[in-house]
């Protein structure tokens, strides 16, 4: 294998160290830039990097298979830069005001960085690696309001809680390890057999993951850091790391863990039934737009875990199409919230009343992102999660689909009282008619036009499974 | 015919109406989409009894199929028989007068007819999908467009009574999945034909999975019909909602349940339905005396209405339990006289609401000298809801009873009684409140100017007038079109029975 070989494989990640050098030179080099061209140049960037994903899919193993590129990963990394890049063009008015923009592109890129190099690891030690490098960076841009300081608790709670839960992960890799005396997923997966180390093992790393998904009970960072970052950040947490990290345990789970699958089943779904009910019954009383938000994240996350319990190719390829269903439903929600948020800094529920009488476009694009939350048709939300259910039901456990069916009707009250706030109540000082920069209402609509379009034509989730089934 | 029509028609006029601005444009683009609507229903009913009168004994005319989630074998499967082209020709009728009752609906007509318009497609999606997940598209696509027609324009305790529906009827559709879910895994195995209406039927179900799953198909679709004791969002959620979406939640969306039991639950587990006969039998006996019973308390005119509609709709609900021919297409016949007349009933209340501003009995009187045109259609809804020979609820109510006595069992012929005399409750409600609104000295409250129906609303009235009236006389037209669809479901529930 030659150097251009190497390149090939490795140009997603490539390309995001190429822009994070370059923001590094613009920083250094240059006082003179204008904010405005800054962001209009870095999301031109974005959308090239993101562009150039989609074309170019390399396939293969790399440094003794550390590394792996198939067609999955290389959708999972497309899904993230996309990701990526709608939160990128919807935080243009507060990054405009901010003083460090170009750092936080950089923090945000190592992290994306990492989440790719952990897709694609083939091997624990580059797993954790790319863990690190995509959670340290975050704690840094959690703290980015910088005179406030539920910002700066934010950014505390997300570094010890990581710290913790790295910990678990790596006690869970080192048992491995022992058990099995080797690293590589490979060589790992013949050698597991049913012992109580292993099993131990699997529920160190389990927990491990289980912060990270924000799984209850594992789950109480999650709403104070998201109330306390700063919106875009808060929607990188809640869309890009949750997304990659699901991508990640899925595929934990399905290859490296498949011998214990029997076991991991129970455990599974126990998270799962946590998860969905604790999350929506913290989210029926908050008042605080983006504490709702989150823990209607931790409920969501629920039920891409009964999708997980699957254990089979409409397993996986639920996860990926809900996922990416997700980015677009959660970034349309967080990108009205971002926008609300940098011009007038209100952020309780209270103040959204009214919102459709003086910004009717953001009214719809929320109520539209909601609905695709909740799971209504005709958005894309309804076909995610119902694919969820369906392939968890294929294991005729019919006890969990009825609490997971259950607890959408409980999730869509609370999304129902934003809907119905936004709608009603204009009398009592609205948010007054706010500018919407052009970039940010592409990018709403570009979240807009996913959440119509990836349920009605069926082919999107049809070539996801395709790519699935291939692995 | 390409059934797609029915659905492109109220897409294209729900999207266009957001675009349009002028409260003209806007009601006269929407009355537009709602004839059209009508009639390519009414194109429908003529090819369709065309095709049959050449001999074509295919179960559903019309499929089409297009592969939509192929590696889930999801399709979007349409088809029709009888029971589709009649809810089809009802959701155009009270579609058209449900728009045009609320001509001079005040603030954001855009969106109030855009979401109306909208509702009309997921009922029409509903009555035609052969394919399970397909309907349960359609069927949740018709709640949210309710919750938020109560919650802006609706009056009295909006709020609550909208969530109370929209949680309620979401609550039944989840069930409903589970069982979609079952019937999928359990009678396929996953594979090709797990949600395909037809090739589901012709699979042999192990009873016991039957059992399993049946309660939760039946009680889910019978949340949207108003099963005993999940009606309790029908009177909040009626009386709370502006005039057409009374109509529309009365007279289409409580039929998607009725509808749903029969297409789903019954047609495709039927022993299952055999054996929760007696069951489903006693809640809806329930449901018709005890709504009966609640409305005689009501004061409210939309209450009243409201609390019949649970009684009326309980009957649709015998029928179905009784599993005899005669009273499934009772069922079915009600299903339809139910939908006309409790949408011309809502559409008048709304009518007198407009003019006297209010909807208490005790405060109205002689509104026949005042407004005889609306007072005239009210007393004709109220005779056709007590079951008045010569209309459309007469014929059903007693296609009903004849096809419940059939089945000679104590049981089912105790709970046969017992709906009977609920008649004479209803008479006695129905008479008052008519009695008293129309007849008698005029109230003080009312202003001799008050307007009689303008053009829009006399066409609402006589549109379903016309057609409550066509059932009564003639019958057998409607009776013909059921008929041999109702047979299809016969022979499956019979066929089982016969094989043990």
């Amino acid at each position: 294998m030659n150097w251009k070989d190497y390149m090939i494989t490795l140009l997603p990640e490539l390309s995001i160290i190429a822009i994070i050098v370059l923001l590094l030179l613009i920083k250094i080099g240059s006082d003179g830039w204008q904010k405005d061209r800054f962001l209009y140049f870095i999301n031109a960037l974005l959308l090239l990097n993101f562009i150039a994903g989609l074309f170019i899919q390399p396939e293969g193993h790399l440094f003794h298979e550390m590394y792996k590129a198939t067609r999955l990963t290389n959708i999972e990394k497309s899904i993230l830069n996309g990701g990526v890049l709608l939160i990128s063009l919807q935080s243009f008015s507060w990054l405009k005001l901010h003083k460090h923009a170009e750092e936080f592109y950089m923090l945000m890129l190592s992290s994306l960085l990492g989440m790719f190099f952990m897709i694609s690891s083939n091997n624990l030690l580059q797993f954790y690696l790319g863990l690190e490098l995509s959670t340290i960076p975050l704690a840094a841009i959690c703290n980015f309001d910088l005179d406030k300081r539920q910002s700066s608790e934010s950014a505390m709670k997300l570094i010890l809680n990581s710290a913790f839960s790295s910990g678990l992960l790596l006690m869970g890799i080192s048992l491995i390890y022992g058990a099995t005396g080797s690293l590589n997923f490979s060589e790992i997966i013949p050698k597991l057999e049913n012992s109580t180390l292993l099993l131990f093992a699997f529920v160190l790393v389990t927990s491990g993951f289980g912060f990270k998904i924000s799984a209850v009970p594992f789950h109480l960072w999650t709403a104070d850091v998201y109330q306390g970052a700063p919106v875009a950040v808060t929607s990188y947490l809640s869309v890009i790391s949750k997304g990659s990290l699901f991508f990640v345990f899925t595929s934990v789970l399905y290859s490296l863990f498949r011998p214990l699958s029997n076991d991991w089943y129970p455990v599974i779904c126990l998270l799962a039934v946590l998860t969905m009910v604790i999350g929506n019954l913290f989210a029926l009383r908050q008042t605080n737009i983006k504490r709702l938000l989150a823990f209607s994240s931790i409920a969501q996350a629920g039920f891409i875990l009964v999708g997980i319990s699957a254990n089979s190719v409409t397993g996986l390829s639920a996860v990926v199409y809900f996922i990416l269903v997700y980015i677009f439903s959660n970034l349309g929600a967080f990108g009205v919230v971002s926008i609300i948020s940098s011009y007038t800094g209100r952020e309780t529920l209270i103040d959204y009343r009214g919102l459709y009488k003086t910004n009717p476009l953001l009214a719809w694009v929320l109520a539209i992102s909601l609905f695709s939350l909740a799971g209504i048709p005709p958005t894309a939300g309804f076909f995610g999660k119902f694919f969820l259910l369906i392939a968890g039901a294929a294991k005729d456990n019919y006890a969990l689909i009825i609490i997971a069916a259950l607890n959408m009707v409980v999730s869509l009250y609370y999304y129902l009282v934003v809907v119905k706030t936004i709608f009603l109540h204009g009398d009592e000082s609205p948010i007054e008619k706010l500018p919407v920069p052009i970039l940010s209402r592409i990018a709403l609509l570009i979240c807009v036009a996913g959440m119509v379009a990836l349920g009605l034509l069926g082919n999107v989730y049809d070539f996801i499974q395709s790519v699935c089934s291939n692995l | 015919m390409n059934l797609y029509i029915l659905l492109i028609i109220p897409l294209l006029s729900s999207l266009t109406l957001l675009l349009l601005r002028g409260k003209d444009a806007i009601r006269w683009t929407a009355l537009l989409g709602s004839a059209l609507q009508l009639m390519a229903a009414i194109q429908t009913l003529r090819l369709y009894l065309a095709e049959r009168s050449t001999g074509n004994k295919e179960p559903f005319l019309f499929e089409s199929k297009l592969s939509w989630f192929s590696s889930l074998h999801i399709n979007f499967h349409l088809g029709i028989d009888g029971i589709s082209v009649c809810m089809i020709m009802l959701t155009a009728l009270v579609v058209i007068s449900g728009i045009l009752v609320s001509w001079r609906v005040g603030e954001r007509s855009r969106e109030f007819f855009f979401l109306l318009s909208f509702l009309s497609l997921g009922a029409y999606g509903f009555f035609m999908s052969l394919d399970l997940f397909t309907l349960f598209f359609f069927l949740e696509l018709a709640v949210i467009p309710k919750f938020l027609l109560i919650c802006i324009w609706g009056s009295g305790d909006k709020e609550y009574s909208a969530m109370k529906l929209a949680l309620m009827l979401m609550a039944g559709s989840a069930l409903v999945f589970v069982g979609l879910m079952g019937i999928y895994y359990q009678a396929s195995g996953g594979n090709a034909d797990g949600f395909d209406l037809t090739a589901v039927s012709k699979m042999a179900i192990p009873v016991a999975v039957q059992k399993f799953f049946f309660p939760l198909l039946f009680i889910g679709f019978g949340i949207f019909g108003a099963l005993f004791p999940f009606h309790t969002w029908v009177p909040d959620g009626h009386s709370s909602a502006p005039t057409a979406a009374s109509m529309f939640l009365a007279g289409i969306s409580m039929k998607l349940g009725g509808y749903g039991c029969i297409r789903v639950a019954a047609f495709l587990l039927p022993e299952a339905a055999r054996y929760y006969s007696p069951a489903i039998v006693l809640l809806s006996t329930i449901a018709i005396i005890y709504g009966a019973f609640a409305t005689m308390m009501q004061k409210d005119l939309k209450y009243i209405n409201a609390y019949s509609s649970v009684s009326h709709c309980g009957f649709v609900l015998l029928g179905i339990g009784m599993l005899t021919p005669a009273a499934i297409t009772g069922a079915l016949l009600q299903m339809v006289s139910h939908g006309l007349m409790t949408a011309l009933f809502f559409a008048t209340i709304g009518m007198i609401y407009d003019r006297t501003h209010t909807r208490m009995v005790a405060q109205m009187g002689g509104l026949l000298k005042l407004i005889p045109f609306i007072s005239a259609t009210f007393v004709i809804a109220g005779l056709c809801s007590l079951g008045l020979p010569g209309f459309s609820g007469f014929v059903a109510e007693m296609s009903v009873f004849m096809g419940s006595w059939q089945n000679p069992d104590k049981w089912y012929r105790i709970a046969t009684l017992l709906a009977c005399a609920s008649i004479v409750v209803t008479a006695v409600y129905i008479m008052r409140a008519v009695g008293q609104v129309v007849m008698g000295p005029v109230h003080e409250h009312e202003s001799r100017h008050m307007q009689d129906g303008r053009w829009n609303e006399r066409t609402a009235a006589v549109l379903l007038v016309a057609a409550i009236v066509l059932i009564g006389v003639a019958p057998f037209l409607i009776n013909d079109i059921i008929s041999p669809s109702t047979e299809k479901i016969m022979e499956q529930l019979n066929k089982l029975v016969s094989s043990k």
